[in-house]
Formats: structure tokens, sequence, C-alpha cells
């Protein structure tokens, strides 16, 4: 049977879980193990309780699972929290300063910080490294992968402290080796093309800047912080803007200008953040201003779970906004997707100059998946405005058949460009005349039949004749592609429909992908079933049953079978 | 100097008298006399009456929403440094809606102007009271006057270093043209409040009213615009005596200056992709 482990490490706060984490899941990366790593954090710095899931197995992953092989614990609560978790041949690696009371009949790995790392005053190093060895000597992988890793993260931190890691990697090591551990990924190799271990967010942001983003402005929000802070961290090196705003409606403001004057501009936010930014989308939409907007969603309403995920921004997101205002909304499912529907998203609001939706959610942009270098192919930078003069006079919102005007900047020529907030005639200069109005109105409406035709992003798994379909958007690709694989493997014919770009509505392509099928459950991240009530308005037809979660935890594939019980 | 002519934008909705018109006049001639072309400058601007003004002009124009200039002005000079952009705003605007924004520009320190047009009063929705209303100043929607003291928002920008703060007056449009091109020609965020009576809605605080009490601060003997304590006395001098002129001067690094990239010019000359496996190479 084929390997597939899950890992546990939890602690307060401030303990060294990410610590922990960090170093092994690359290690394991590195020595061919498909790895995904989903955080599960409280909305505190210090203190409260965190884990990390490391899964990990011999062949590609897109979706975390229940259950607990190996158990690290950094304190009692770890343990109290997650003992049931554990498998019937789990191990429990802990912390032996914190913990005291252990399950019984469980083989149990103690670490202590003066048999790890004797007479020195390495701190919490100690453990943290020890806990990383032994998890290597559970799983009998060659230690030296992780040693090489230590040295490269913490060289600047001084030869004591590599040579503490070293020391207590290696001791917890063989305090593993003595376990007579069942489980053994010995047989790994590195693979021969180096593979990557990436989150969602951080595969967005390398998306926007290999479609030649060079501005981005924010305000820090949980989870959307991660794109800014990845964008920022590489900022120099490539030449990009980045500029922390006063509020999230500055963010916007700022963006728009921006990208009004000729940069290629993104701003993003969370649910919160979004409800002050609505104002300047409908800016974006009236001025025909090219926009990038991420809409990194957690549980609302209000502060709702700041560190948790939901999908339950889709509604907003589509409807926000007074008027009626042409938009595009694109939910990755994948690093993958991630990466390059934001290179889509700059090309689409760059042609058709209105604003473009990212949505993502904590889920999709904290967890860390394993993915290869091919599944990010080079993009192009796609359009961009002209910096010529226009022969003859300049209307920025010239009346065109495909409702897309000429775009050109401020400061390149002779041309002046007039964007207006209010209802404007061509030449952009603010007007009530009444038939201008319904006149630019529809221009600006007419983008959207351009636009849906460039619509699709549509997954599909599975036997095309299932009677059964499972449909779902943007993160929850993941769980619901592996409750599927399991759903054939054990004998039921089932097919997986997934969305990643929600709007305008591929209407054609989702309706050709669900006509075969008898039983259509959707499985959303959401309490009312958003992608339903959506799916029903664009083609009529409508779920037969409903799979949603809302507790702030992401879905499992364990918990979307459970909720087809009955129904299969 | 350029002709004024070049200047001209399309037909005013603005009520006869209204102190915008001296405002639209000497601005044009502060373009005219540094000879800023229309294609090289541009004017956001947000809503009220003040918001129309770059449409009464010929210029580069973004006419945004209420209290956003300066986040949009802000964005256009981090896109642009090679463009001129003055933000043009209403007291109701900057100092009511956009506050936090005039806090952060003043922060900030982009190479750009803004012009608050300060009539005491909110004209487009007809008559309700500002953030720089006097208090006790009687409205539709304050019968019994307005309880509280106005903003004195250069008071603030003095004591947040405002690189350049300024105060004309609309019935005075030599002495506003001059502080224009001095707002326009200083290296930093310089912000230029104007007195601009609404004759529709402030009976209070009419051209005679400020006629009475203005005075221009170089008259007065020794007055030194770098001395921060001398300009916030005169930044909060209001009443009986009311100060015209530059009233703080402070040089500063500009944020245009923290971001290396715009030193190569304009972000539209830069746009590049970047090669997919130098992005990749941290996540292995």
């Amino acid at each position: 049977m084929a390997d597939d482990l899950n890992i546990l490490i939890g602690g307060a706060a401030g303990q060294g879980v990410h610590a922990i984490t960090g170093p092994l899941a690359k290690a394991l990366v590195r020595q061919g193990a498909h790895v995904l790593v989903v955080q599960d954090f409280q909305s505190r710095i210090r203190g409260g309780h965190l884990f990390n899931k490391i899964r990990l197995a011999d062949r590609p992953l897109m979706s975390s699972r229940e259950g607990v092989d190996l158990l690290v614990a950094l304190n009692q609560e770890t343990v109290t929290l997650h003992q049931e978790e554990l498998s019937p041949n789990g191990i429990l690696i802990y912390d032996a300063s914190q913990v005291k009371e252990l399950p019984g009949g469980r083989p149990s790995v103690a670490l202590a910080h003066d048999d790890l790392l004797p007479g020195t005053q390495a701190g919490e190093i100690a453990v943290n490294a020890g806990a990383c060895g032994a998890l290597l000597g559970c799983l009998k992988v060659p230690l030296a992968g992780l040693l090489a890793l230590l040295q490269e993260t913490f060289a600047s931190k001084g030869a004591e402290v590599v040579e503490w890691n070293t020391k207590a990697a290696t001791r917890g090591y063989e305090l593993a080796g003595s376990q007579n551990s069942p489980f053994s990924l010995a047989y790994l190799t590195p693979p021969a093309q180096p593979r990557l271990l990436i989150s969602g967010h951080e595969a967005l942001a390398l998306g926007a800047l290999a479609a030649g983003l060079n501005f981005i402005s924010g305000y820090p929000m949980t989870p959307w912080s991660a794109v800014l802070n990845a964008v920022a961290q590489r900022a120099g090196r490539w030449g990009v803007v980045v500029e922390q705003a006063e509020d999230e409606i500055a963010a916007i403001n700022l963006a728009i200008g921006a990208s009004f004057a000729g940069a290629r501009a993104m701003t993003g936010t969370s649910g919160g953040g979004f409800c002050l930014m609505t104002e300047a989308l409908g800016l974006a939409a009236m001025t025909e201003t090219p926009l990038v907007i991420v809409e990194a969603m957690r549980p609302g309403p209000s502060t709702g779970l700041p560190t948790r995920t939901e999908q339950g921004d889709l509604n907003f997101v589509l409807y926000a906004g007074q008027g009626d205002s042409p938009r595009a909304v694109l939910a990755p499912g994948t690093p993958a997707q991630g990466f390059a529907l934001a290179a889509k998203a700059f090309h689409l609001a760059e042609h058709y100059q209105l604003p473009v939706f990212l949505l993502t959610d904590q889920y999709f942009g904290d967890t860390q998946f394993t993915q290869a270098a091919g599944d990010f192919p080079e993009v192009q930078v796609g359009p961009t405005p002209t910096l010529e003069p226009t022969p003859g006079p300049y209307e920025r919102y010239a009346l065109t058949p495909e409702g897309i005007s000429p775009r050109r900047l401020p400061g390149f020529g002779s041309d002046l460009v007039v964007a207006d907030s209010d209802e404007h005639t061509p030449d952009g200069h603010l007007t009530e005349d009444l038939k201008v109005r319904v006149e630019m109105h529809d221009k600006r409406l007419r983008k959207l039949k351009g636009l849906g035709q460039e619509m699709s992003g549509l997954t599909a798994a599975g036997p095309p004749e299932a009677p059964l379909t499972l449909a779902c958007w943007g993160s929850s690709l993941g769980p619901v592609a592996e409750a599927v694989a399991r759903l054939n493997d054990s004998g039921t014919p089932a097919r997986l429909v997934h969305l990643s770009e929600l709007w305008p509505f591929p209407r054609g392509p989702v309706t050709a992908a669900l006509g075969g099928t008898q039983k259509l459950v959707l499985v959303e991240m959401n309490a009312t079933g958003q992608l339903n009530r959506l799916l029903r308005q664009e083609t009529g037809r409508e779920a037969n049953h409903l799979v949603l979660k809302y507790d702030g935890t992401p879905f499992t594939p364990e918990y979307v079978l459970r909720g087809l019980e009955g129904q299969v | 100097m350029l002709p004024l002519d070049i200047y001209e934008g399309i037909e005013s909705a603005w009520c006869p008298g209204c102190g915008n018109f001296p405002m639209l006049k000497a601005f044009k001639q502060a373009l005219a006399e540094l000879e800023i072309r229309p294609e090289e400058i541009l004017l956001v601007s947000g809503i009220g009456q003040s918001g129309k003004f770059p449409h009464y002009l010929k210029c580069h124009t973004f006419n945004g929403i209420h209290g956003r200039t300066l986040p949009v002005a802000t964005g256009a000079r981090l896109a642009n440094p090679n463009l001129k952009v003055v933000a043009v705003a209403g007291d109701g605007d900057c100092y009511g809606e956009g506050g936090n924004h005039l806090l952060a520009t003043l922060r900030r320190n982009p190479d750009l102007t803004l012009v608050v047009h300060n009539n005491q009063v909110y004209g487009l929705t007809k008559g309700q009271a500002s953030p720089t209303s006097d208090q006790g100043f009687k409205t539709l929607l304050q019968p019994a006057g307005v309880p509280y003291p106005p903003l004195h928002a250069l008071a603030l920008a003095v004591a947040q270093d405002g690189s350049w703060v300024a105060r004309g007056f609309a019935g005075d449009g030599e002495h506003l043209t001059g502080l224009y091109k001095q707002a326009l020609s200083h290296r930093g965020f310089s912000l230029l409040e104007v007195l601009q009576p609404c004759v529709s809605f402030n009976k209070v605080n009419t051209y005679q009213w400020y006629k009475q009490r203005v005075y221009r601060l170089e008259e007065e003997t020794g007055y030194d615009p770098e001395n921060e304590l001398w300009a916030y006395q005169k930044a909060k001098e209001w009443g009986e005596r009311i100060p015209l002129g530059v009233i703080y001067r402070k040089v500063r690094p500009l944020l245009e200056e923290s971001h290396p990239v715009l030193q190569a010019g304009p972000l539209a000359r830069q746009l590049a992709g970047r090669p997919v496996n130098q992005l990749l190479a941290d996540f292995y």
C-alpha cells in the first residue's frame, strides 16, 4: 500500500511549531516526498494552541486528510486535544519539560534539553531540532538532507547555533531509531527535477510578478497580508513600488491612481477590508481603470474568525458596489492555478479596462503544496497601454462595438486623458445628457460579452458518464478531488467539476460539463451555497444536495464523504 | 509665458460670483507663467464644487470620488515621477471625508500640490456645516449652530512637518497666483488652502468678511516660515485676523525617493515580465 502519513506539530504560539515545520517539510520535499502543510492558528502572537499538519506521501497531494500518525507535542494541551486522532500505530514525540501526562500504551520519544544538548544554553533550539531529527528517525529518512537545511537556515546565526541544531537533530534521530517505528519512507530518492514547496498566496504573488506587476498597495489584514509580504520581499530585486496604505480605502485609490498613470497595479485585502474598498471598486469600473484586487476570504460577518478559512464572500465580490458595473472574478484552487490566474487577471484587467478579482482564502493562501516547476509555465506580460499619441482628437471613452476604448496614459505625448467618476461624455467630462448616460452605460457593460468568452477554467475528473457529480470552486478543489477519487476507487462512479473562473459565469462550459449528471452535489465552504445560487441564476440548474462547512477549518476528503452519507 | 487660451475648458456650472472663478483664473495664470502645458499636468479632484475644477481647465484629469483625491494623486506620482500632479479638494472633501489621507500624505511627503477650496460650508449638498465652519454657524442641518470649533487643518499640517503650508484668498487673485506658482514649484508636498467664498450657502464668511480680516504674512516684519513655533501660532490664528501667504516650509525627503525603481522614470516604460525559473528559486 502506498504510504500516506500525517504529522501534527502542536504547541503554544511562539513555541517553535513553525521552526520545526519549515526545515522538516523542505527536507522531505527534497528527499522526494510529496508534502502538504496546513496551518491552524488562533488570532494571537503568544500562547493559545496552534498546530501545523504535514501530510506526506509518495504521490502528488492536493489536500490534507484526517488522522495523525506522528504527533509532536510541545505542550500538554497538544496531547490532550489530539491524542484521539492518533492512528493505532501512531507515535508521540514530546517535549519532556512540558508534557507530563502521556496517553497509555503509545510508543513515544521524549525530548529533553539536557539529553539533546547537555551543558549548553541552547534553549528551544534543542527540542525543535531534536523533534525534526526524531521525525525523520521515525520515517527512516536519511538525516543528511535535514542537516544541510539546518546549516543553510542558521548559518547567518553563527557556527554555535548550527552546531546545536546539528547535534540535537542527530540525537533526536537516534532516540527515534530505538522505537522500532512501523513507518518507513527509506525508499524515497531525491527527484531528478527538484520540486517546490509553495503556498497559494506565494504562487499568486509570483504569477503577478511574472506578468509585470510593478505597483502594489495594501493595508495589513489576515490572511491577505501574505500576498503583500511575498511581493514586498521581492520588490527590490524586481523593481516594484510597495506602499503600505493608511487604510483599505487609500490602498485601492492608490492603486487606481497608479494604474491610471501607467503602473501594472494590484491591491488586496480580506472581507472586512473589502467592505471599505467597495466604493472605489465602482470608481475603477466607471473610470475604466485596470485593477487587480485580491480578496482573501476569512469567516465573517464582521471580524468573524480572523485566522480561519471560508468561501463566504463570493456573493459579496459578485455584487459589491452601487449600480451595474462590470468585473471579473477568478478563484484559484492550487498554487499553479494561483500563478496562472494572477497573470490572467492582469491581462483581462488591462484589455477590458476593469477590476478583476482574485478570490482566495486562508486555506488556499497559507497552505503549502508540493509542486513541480513545470506547473508554472512562463507567462506573457500581455497587453500594455500605448505610449504613442493618437492621430486626431483623442477621446478616453470613445464608443466602440466591443465597449473597449483606446487607453492612453497621462504624460505621454499630446493626448489629454480625462477620467471621471461622474457619468461622462466620450472625452471624459461630466455630463447630465441622459442619452449619453445610456450610451456610456451600455458601452461599459458591453465589455462583459468579450470578457465572458475568455472564461473557462473548468477542472473535471472521473468518468464523464458518472451519474453523480461533485461540483466546487476555488480552494475546495483538493479535498473534493480526493473525495471523488476515493468514491471511484470504492466502486461509486463519481465526477468532479471545479470552477476557477466564476464571473462572467462560464455558462456554456458549465452546462456542458454537468450535462449527463443525474445527481449534482455542490461542496462549498459557506453556510448558504453561494455557488449553487449563482449556478441556478445562470443555468437554471441547482444542486440536489449541498455539502457545506463554515466552522472555519478547511474541508477534508473524509468530511466531504461523510456529507454524502445517505446520498450515494 | 504661454497664452492663457490653451487652458480653456468646458462651460462651468458654478454659481455666478462663486469664489472658484477667481481661483480658476489665478491657477491658469500660474500655469501660463510657469509655462506648464496642459499635457504636462494631471489634476486629481474629488466630489464637491471643487471637484469640477479640472473640467473647466484643459489638463489631464482624474475626477474621483469624495475624499480620495490624495491617494489617487499619490498613486499617480508613484507610477510616473515625471508627471506634475495637483490634487484639488474641498474642505468637506479633504478635511472631512478624507481626513485620514491628509495625515498620511503629510507623513509621506510626495512631490505634489494639494489645493483645498475652503468655503466653510457644503455647497454641492446645499448648505450643511463643513469641518471648517465656525462654531455657532447656523444651517438647515444645524439650526442651533455648529456646536464645536472648526478644524485647524493648517496647524495640523505644521505639527506634522508639512513640507510647504500656505493660505490664499480667492478675493486676492494676484497674491493667489503667486502662491499657486510657489506651490507648483515646491519640491515636496505643498498644501495650499484657499479661502473661497460661497455666495449661495455661506452668508457669513463673505468676500467682505474675509477682506476685513486677511493680511499678508510677507508684510509681517521678520516673519520666518521656517520657524516652527511661529508657524504654528500663525496656522492657528483665526477670527479677527487671518494670515495669508506661506506659513511653514521645511525641506524633507520625498516619498518618491524611498522607491528606488522610480529613479529609472515612469513605471509604464519599465513594464517587464520576470523569468519564472528565477521567481521559483526560493522555493526548492
